[in-house]
Order: C-alpha cells, then structure tokens, then sequence
C-alpha cells in the first residue's frame, strides 16, 4: 500500500515537493536492503557451517578411509596406533541419550499431563514460569551436579560405580530435559479444543480418563515432536558428558561403564592443543559432521511429524 | 454386551466402579504433583548443593584475586572481566542483527521461496547444538579470517548462538501488534519505515528486551563452543583497557587479546584431582547461576507483564 503511494510518477521538472519523495523512496529502498542482508546472516551461517564441516572431513577421509570410520571398533586418534573408527563415540552419545530419555520421557509427560488437564490455572501459571528457569540454568552446572551429587548418591546404591559414568550423566541431562518435553507437549495438549474434554466428562469420564483417552490421543503429534526434539537435545549436549561420563571412548551400551560421547571427544580435543591441518584437528569436524546429521534429521523428522500428524479441528 | 449389561444392573458394582475411576483419578493427581516438584526439587537441591560447597568462597578476595595454582588463593578476576568484555562483543553483533532480521521476516519479506529459505534456515539455526557453532568459529574465525583465539572470535561465536533467538523473539513481539495500527500510521501518510521504526518497532520494545535477555543468559552460560575455538584455560593477565586516557579514548586491542570466561573457569578448576579446586568451581557455579537465574527472571517477569498490561 505505502510502496504505491510512494511510487507516484516523477516528472522531470522536479518541484521540491517531489524531491523529497525520491530521497525518501531511497531512503526506504536503502533500510529494506540492510533488513534483508541481517536476515540472510541466518543462511550464511547455516552455508558457513555445512561448509566448514564438509570441507574438513573431506581432508579427513583422504586419509581415513569411510568404511573404517563406519566399521572400526575403536576410536583412538590421539595415540601412536591410530584408530578412527566413530561407532565408540556413537555408542556413547546413544546410551546417555537413551538413560536421559528413560528418565525425562515419563516425567516429562506425566507433568504436561498434570499442567494441562488436573492444575488450576493458578498452579499453571506459576509452575510454567518455574520449568522455564530451569531451562535456562548453564549445563556447566548440571555437570558439577552430576559429577559431585548424583554419582556419588548412585555409588551408595551400586558400590562398583566408576565417578566418570554415563548412568549418573545421563539421569542429570534427562532432569535437564524434562521442562523441555513437559512444556512442548503441554502446548500441544492445551491445543485441543475444550468440546472434546466436555464430551468426554458428559459421558461420565473422569478427569484422568478423559486426559488418557481423549486428550492424549488427540495431541500425540505434538508429543511425539517433543520427544523427537528432546533426543537431539540430549545427543548435542556436551557439558554434562564431558566432565561427568569420562573421556575415554569405550564401544559399550553398559550404562555403569565410562565413556566418551561425539560432543565430549570434541571437547577433549580442542582442549589439547592439536596443531591446526593434522588428522587429529580434522577428526573434530567429521565427527562434528555425524553429530549435525544426527541432531539435524531428528529435528526434520519432529517438525515433519508435526506437521503431517496435526489433528485440526 | 450381556456381561456388561448385568454388571450395570448391579449397583454396588457400579458405585465400587465409580470409587475405583475417582481413586486413579486422585492417585494420578498426586503423582503428577510429584513429578512436577521434581524439576522444582532439582533446582532447589542444584542451587542449595553449590552454595553449601562454594561457601568458603564467597569473598570480595575472590572476584578481585587471578587464577592461581593454588587453589585457596585463586580468583575469578580474568574470568569475569573476560565474561563482560565477551558479552559485550555478543550484544553489539547479535541484537541489531537478530532484531533487524525479525523486522524484515515480519514487516518486510514477501511470500517466496527465498522468504521460506531464511525462515527455514532460522528455525534449523535454533535446533543445531551449540558445539557445531564452536567449530564453525574454529574454522571460520580462528583460522580462515585469522581472529585467532582471542574476544572477538567468542562474541561473534556467541552472537551467532543466540541470533535465533534475538530473531524469533523479535518476531513474536511483532506479531503481537494489531494491524490497525499500521493501517492507521500508512492513513496518515507514514512511509513503510516509519511506521516499522516508529510504531512497531517501538511498541514492541519490551518484547524484543526479553529476548535478548533471554539470549544473553544463555550467552553467559554457554562452555562448549568456546572450549572448541581453543580458549586458554589459564589466563592471569587482564585484556588491554577499552578506554584509555588519551585521545580517542577508545581503544580496540582488547579484542584480540587472550581470555577466559566464568563457565571456562568453572570446568578448568572442576576437571583438576585437587578437591581444593573443586570449591571454587561451585563458587564460581552459584555465581553463574545467580546471574542467569536473575536475568531469565527478569524476563519472565516483564514478558508477564506486557501480557498483563497491553490491551490493544
């Protein structure tokens, strides 16, 4: 509306008037193209980042070879014997998301259920404040918590616990997740409309069957997209598991064993000065790159479910 | 069908079905009581297990004493300047950048493809895990532009993080104004930036505030992406004063110059054997937490409060 305005014919004898008008026009035509430039920041970035990683595991898998990084058994670029298999690191990063899952999945649903469908509106709305704190709390913290409370509660149950372990990182980065889980579902639980729960209640449902039969139904795929994001959550979480999981990759699924997950390698890394250009420098990015493929087709495959699994009413 | 329909016929049956129905309903009441305490109880023990471990710490000497070998004279001196000077980078990179980038993607784009291409790109921004954002500055910043290891490298690292969520946010708070405001500024005779500058923009400030908020808190947080650009762990010196005494006043060296950051120092002093150590990293920890926990609170709070207060 306002561009027609503006782009009223100019003649060639200019009058003040109409002077004006042309600064102005270039003037806005000017801040449109600043606004869009700081909005193509966002594409350059992601460009920038696919580029740095491919570029670099490029240079990597000149030197080792793709079948091995699949199929190795071991992943020990810092030593003499250098092994680059990447599964050790995988194995990691799968058991403490799956502990973490284990724990913030039915913790995480059970209070969106509760938030949605049994709190008062008061009690929502002083809780929901609350979870969203404790989402903003540094991991670096969570690792401390991990490393000196946790573990150490565990070990009195189970005596044999190593202080470096993936149960005790995974449950803390599960407790991490749960605002996370419970605050997605329950914006797809209050999503659907109130004339479902009334009709379920004037059927003589009670609250917790109409939450379980009818509400939960109708919003699983918005739940099922909280779960998904969750896990690309916990698989790109890296302080936690680098202070308290350990640092040694270790091809195992055992949730008391220590090892290493792809972000704690990275970490390890970086914190060792390798020189700029050797494997070793290189070997960050690649399994940088496995990390982003994984998180990023978790993410695609969460907003996907979303959106093809919508109920609309 | 039978069997139900003699089940109905006795109502003993039923009035014990109905208790049972109104049991579960309670029962599962309480455990979901209890598994939203737990997030509260978390927070609560987290914060209650730092302070009770950082309390010897927590002393001017501290926040006024460099790090040091030895553990009970070392300090947080070079960790939180470096934290300021970082944020600082962050704040001047991220905030005009992410809020621009919101006004454009609200007010300006057309519906195209390359529209869907910027908002599918900023939505895959704000799920990639931050330790990517790491590697990209190792490879981008510290070697390819040649910024090295130094403030700079972090405040754009850190800026690129919370760019998403300056942008979301920004357009979140946007989408909140009426249109009848535009329509009323464009009857008036208003260009376009007129009324985005002097209308949107500014009835939407308190909005956009809290995403920054919101963004810097995470900012000051964040440990991976810094730890993987190669920051020294071990810094006793201070970066060159922004400002000098002499004319121009300004001086920018500050922002190649070697640092530290609190989280950094947290996770360099909580990786050591020595126990000693260890007490700092829970002082060090309560004080990010503080912070972060106020600065999230703020937001909270205001965000609340432009719900509470703006009718339009």
């Amino acid at each position: 509306m306002a561009t027609q305005l503006m782009q009223a014919p100019v003649q060639l004898t200019i009058s003040p008037r109409l002077a004006k008008n042309i600064r102005r026009n270039v003037k806005e035509r000017v801040i449109e193209l600043i606004l869009m430039l700081a909005a193509l920041v966002a594409v350059a970035t992601t460009f920038a980042i696919v580029g740095i990683l491919l570029y670099e595991s490029l240079s990597f898998f000149k030197t080792v070879s793709v079948i091995d990084f699949f199929t190795d058994t071991q992943w020990t670029p810092l030593f003499e014997d250098a092994h680059y298999g990447i599964m050790p690191l995988v194995s990691g990063t799968l058991t403490t998301s799956a502990i973490a899952l284990a724990v913030a999945v039915p913790i995480g649903t059970i209070t969106a259920i509760f938030l949605s469908e049994f709190a008062s509106h008061k009690t929502r709305e002083t809780i929901k404040p609350i979870l969203e704190l404790l989402v903003g709390v540094p991991t670096v913290v969570f690792g401390y918590f991990a490393l000196f409370f946790v573990t150490p509660m565990l070990q009195k149950i189970y005596p044999d616990l190593p202080s470096f372990n993936m149960l005790g990182a995974g449950i803390v980065m599960g407790v991490m997740i749960i605002p996370y889980i419970a605050s997605l579902s329950e914006d797809a639980m209050r999503a659907v409309p109130m004339s479902m729960r009334e009709g379920s209640y004037a059927m003589g449902a009670t609250r917790f069957q109409t939450a379980l039969k009818v509400v939960t139904p109708a919003a699983v795929s918005g739940i099922v997209a909280a779960y998904i994001l969750a896990i690309s959550r916990a698989v790109g979480e890296t302080m936690v598991v680098a202070i308290a999981a350990g640092q040694q990759p270790n091809l195992t699924f055992n949730p008391v064993d220590s090892a290493a997950t792809i972000t704690a390698y990275i970490v390890q890394v970086a914190m060792g000065d390798l020189p700029h250009g050797s494997v070793g420098y290189q070997s960050i990015f690649a399994a940088g790159l496995v990390l982003m493929i994984m998180t990023l087709s978790f993410n695609v495959i969460g907003h996907w479910v979303r959106k093809k699994y919508r109920e609309s009413y | 069908m039978e069997h139900k329909a003699s089940v109905l016929e006795n109502l003993a049956d039923v009035r014990a079905m109905i208790k049972r129905h109104k049991r579960n309903d309670s029962v599962f009441a309480v455990i979901g009581l209890i598994c939203l305490m737990l997030g509260l109880i978390t927070l609560m023990l987290l914060f209650w297990q730092l302070i009770a471990d950082g309390y010897p710490k927590f002393t001017l000497d501290f926040l006024s004493e460099f790090p040091s070998r030895r553990a009970g004279k070392a300090g947080l001196l070079s960790a939180w300047v470096g934290s300021v000077l970082v944020m600082t980078v962050t704040f001047i990179t991220a905030v005009p950048v992410g809020v621009a980038a919101g006004l454009y993607l609200e007010e300006y784009a057309p519906k195209n493809w390359f529209t869907d291409l910027i908002e599918i790109n900023v939505s895959n921004l704000a799920g990639v895990p931050s330790i990517i954002y790491g590697l990209l500055a190792l490879g981008l910043f510290v070697y390819i532009l040649d910024f090295g290891q130094s403030i700079l490298t972090a405040g754009l690292t850190l800026g690129l993080l919370i760019l998403p969520i300056v942008i979301v946010s920004t357009r979140e708070a946007i989408r909140a104004i009426p249109v009848s405001i535009r329509e009323a500024a464009y009857g008036v005779g208003a260009t376009k930036w007129q009324v985005v500058y002097d209308h949107v923009f500014k009835y939407s400030y308190g909005g956009i505030l809290t995403g920054i908020i919101i963004g810097m808190a995470r900012a000051l947080g964040e440990t991976a992406p810094i730890i993987t650009i190669g920051a020294l762990t071990f810094i006793a010196f201070l970066p060159p004063s922004p400002i000098t005494m002499e004319p121009p006043f300004l001086n920018f060296e500050w922002l190649s110059s070697g640092f530290t950051v609190m989280p950094i120092q947290m996770f360099n002093w909580l990786s050591r054997p020595d126990h000693a150590f260890h007490i700092n990293a829970a002082a060090t920890g309560a004080l990010i937490i503080v912070v972060t926990l106020l600065m999230n609170g703020t937001a909270i709070w205001l965000r609340y409060r432009i719900r509470k207060n703006i009718k339009w």
